[in-house]
């Protein structure tokens, strides 16, 4: 095995500079790994962190610099090759390399795609006018805070995640915001519906109009520049930013075009492994079968990009396991701290602890009489404790958790049953 | 230049110059020393960038906030009387010479 990345070859490529990718390239490492490994990113810059885009780097209290995960001396000490500013363009699975935008072929012995994903765009009427905005980049954030400050009517399409940080930024500002949502509630995929209820009320004593139920029939313009947003029952909401934040789309064309089975996201296996058996797939990119989910599915969290580049780098080191890490996220929208263990969108019962009133408690949830995960506001310990718990090899029972009062750090600490 | 030490749970110590980083954990992380991971990359929100702060240096760091004691109450090594998270710990020329001991664990 080479030590360093010969010429063309790695002994590990890994295609995607971000979060998942970098942790593999950390985390070979760690594991002892002595090959080569190569990491090769379209971004300008090294890898960063994107939480804070719509949350401190928008708002200004975040630098970009503040945003990169690993300096470049790491990387070189850890001999790990980083290429920026270089797209792969396709795979050549029989020769084994990659091609890249300015025709290099790097040639690999694994090879891990770690593409991310990337914004849902808006298609419909006025889709071209200057002045409509997604979140996802660097590049992404920093324009759209360079507008910001001009603004004084932002429309926020799409109540997930993004557009409720960014839109409590914009509501922090003082400038008039918007948001336009198709579901009947806040945060529908991921949320119990009593924490969208919630969030929807604070989120408007804040100051910021919500719309549920509604479509967006056109995006409308003058001269070029956005001026409003128009909805199917004919109402026009007036909008110098309109922020489009309709989900995500997962970076799969380049295993597509190579042949390889792709299903809303590269398709692995427990093991992260696609059909190919050189080339793996992580982060926001991979659709892989989830324990918690019961089900295949592609996550877009920090939690499952920085697990997956590990699961990928110690089987790579020669110690496979499944992919089994409980998921867990969070989300800071303007004072309230929202954290979700497990999936709790699909639950039958909830017991609340802690006070609403407060903004400070949380839902342990409960599907078909076992513990399936919490969503806490404002109260981060119960957040660990639950995944603590969800980590444990035999579930928790709602009659266990209701003989120790709910008291998840008693329930944390229990050895097994 | 502030330069921190990280002990190991084994006795091992770490120096660290921590450049223009802006808080400990970041130090640590950008040298991979091993336990301090810093999952959330110092959103408060994975408490695994937990460490034991030297006795006299507990009076010279920035008071934590509530958040932060909340957080302390369910890391995987039991906290103690001088716990941090050291995401929470802004890096100045005031902390050279800091010493903190690293966790058994942090997940
Ligand atoms: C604004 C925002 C806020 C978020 N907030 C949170 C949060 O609060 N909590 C949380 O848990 N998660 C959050 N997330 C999600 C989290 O950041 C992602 O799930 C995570 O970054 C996924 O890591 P990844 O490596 O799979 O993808 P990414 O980090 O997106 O990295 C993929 C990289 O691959 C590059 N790439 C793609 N195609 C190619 C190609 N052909 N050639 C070369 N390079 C390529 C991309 O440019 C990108 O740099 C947020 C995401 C965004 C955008
Ligand atoms: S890095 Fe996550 S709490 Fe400090």
């Amino acid at each position: 095995m080479t030590k360093t990345a010969d010429g063309d070859h790695a002994d590990v490529l890994i295609v995607g500079a971000g979060q998942a990718g970098l942790q593999a390239a950390l985390s070979l490492r760690e594991e002892g790994f002595a090959g080569s490994i190569r990491l090769v990113g379209e971004e300008p810059m090294l890898p960063y962190q994107r939480p804070p885009l719509s949350k401190g780097f928008v708002q200004g209290t975040a630098s970009a610099d503040s945003l990169v995960l690993r300096p470049r001396s790491l990387l070189d000490e850890l001999r790990v090759d980083i290429h920026c500013d270089a797209r792969a363009t396709a795979i050549d699975r029989a020769r084994q390399e990659l091609v890249l935008l300015d025709g290099r072929r790097l040639a690999y012995g694994h090879l891990v795609l770690a593409t991310g994903s990337r914004a849902r765009r808006w298609n419909g009427p006025g889709a071209e006018l200057d002045g409509i905005m997604y979140l996802r980049s660097m590049t992404d954030a920093a324009a759209l805070k360079e507008r910001l400050g001009q603004a004084c009517n932002v429309v926020v399409v799409g109540a997930g995640f993004i557009g409720l940080e960014f839109a409590s930024v914009v509501a922090k500002a003082g400038l008039a915001v918007n948001v336009v949502e198709a579901a009947d509630r806040p945060m529908a995929r991921c949320v119990t519906p009593t924490m969208s209820a919630l969030f929807r009320q604070w989120h408007e004593e804040a100051g910021i109009a919500m719309h549920f139920g509604a479509r967006l029939a056109a995006i409308e313009g003058k001269a070029g520049q956005v001026a409003g947003v128009r909805l199917d029952d004919d109402r026009l909401l007036p909008a110098d930013i309109v922020l489009i934040g309709i989900g995500g789309i997962a970076n799969d064309e380049l295993a597509a075009q190579a042949g390889l089975a792709v299903d809303s996201g590269v398709v692995v296996d427990e093991l992260l492994l696609t059909e190919d058996p050189a080339i793996s797939a992580i982060g926001d990119c991979a659709s892989h079968p989830n324990v918690f989910a019961g089900a295949r599915m592609r996550v877009e969290s920090v939690q499952n990009a920085i697990d997956q580049g590990r699961t990928v780098a110690a089987r790579l080191a020669g110690k496979p396991l499944p992919y089994r890490a409980v998921p867990w996220f969070w989300s800071d929208q303007g004072s309230l701290k929202l954290q979700m263990a497990g999936l709790v969108a699909q639950t039958d019962r909830l017991i609340e602890i802690g006070s609403r009133h407060e903004r400070r408690f949380s839902l342990l949830a409960f599907r078909d009489g076992v513990f399936a995960g919490a969503e806490t506001v404002n109260r981060p310990a119960d957040n660990m404790l639950a995944r603590r718990i969800l980590a444990k090899p035999v579930p928790l029972g709602f009659a266990e958790a209701e003989a120790a009062g709910f008291d998840l750090k008693a329930l944390a600490a229990a050895a097994p049953a | 230049m502030p330069t921190i030490t990280f002990v190991r749970p084994d006795g091992e110590r770490i120096a660290v110059e921590a450049g223009n980083t802006e808080s400990v954990m970041l130090a640590a992380v950008g040298r991979q020393v091993a336990g301090i991971l810093g999952e959330c990359g110092g959103s408060m929100t994975c408490a695994t960038c937990h460490v034991f702060v030297a006795p006299e240096w507990l009076d010279r760091l920035p008071p934590m906030s509530a958040a932060e004691d909340e957080l302390l109450d369910a890391t995987a090594t039991e906290r103690g009387h001088n716990s941090r998270l050291s995401c929470q710990i802004p890096l100045s020329e005031a902390l050279d010479g800091l010493v903190v001991e690293l966790p058994e664990m942090q997940i």
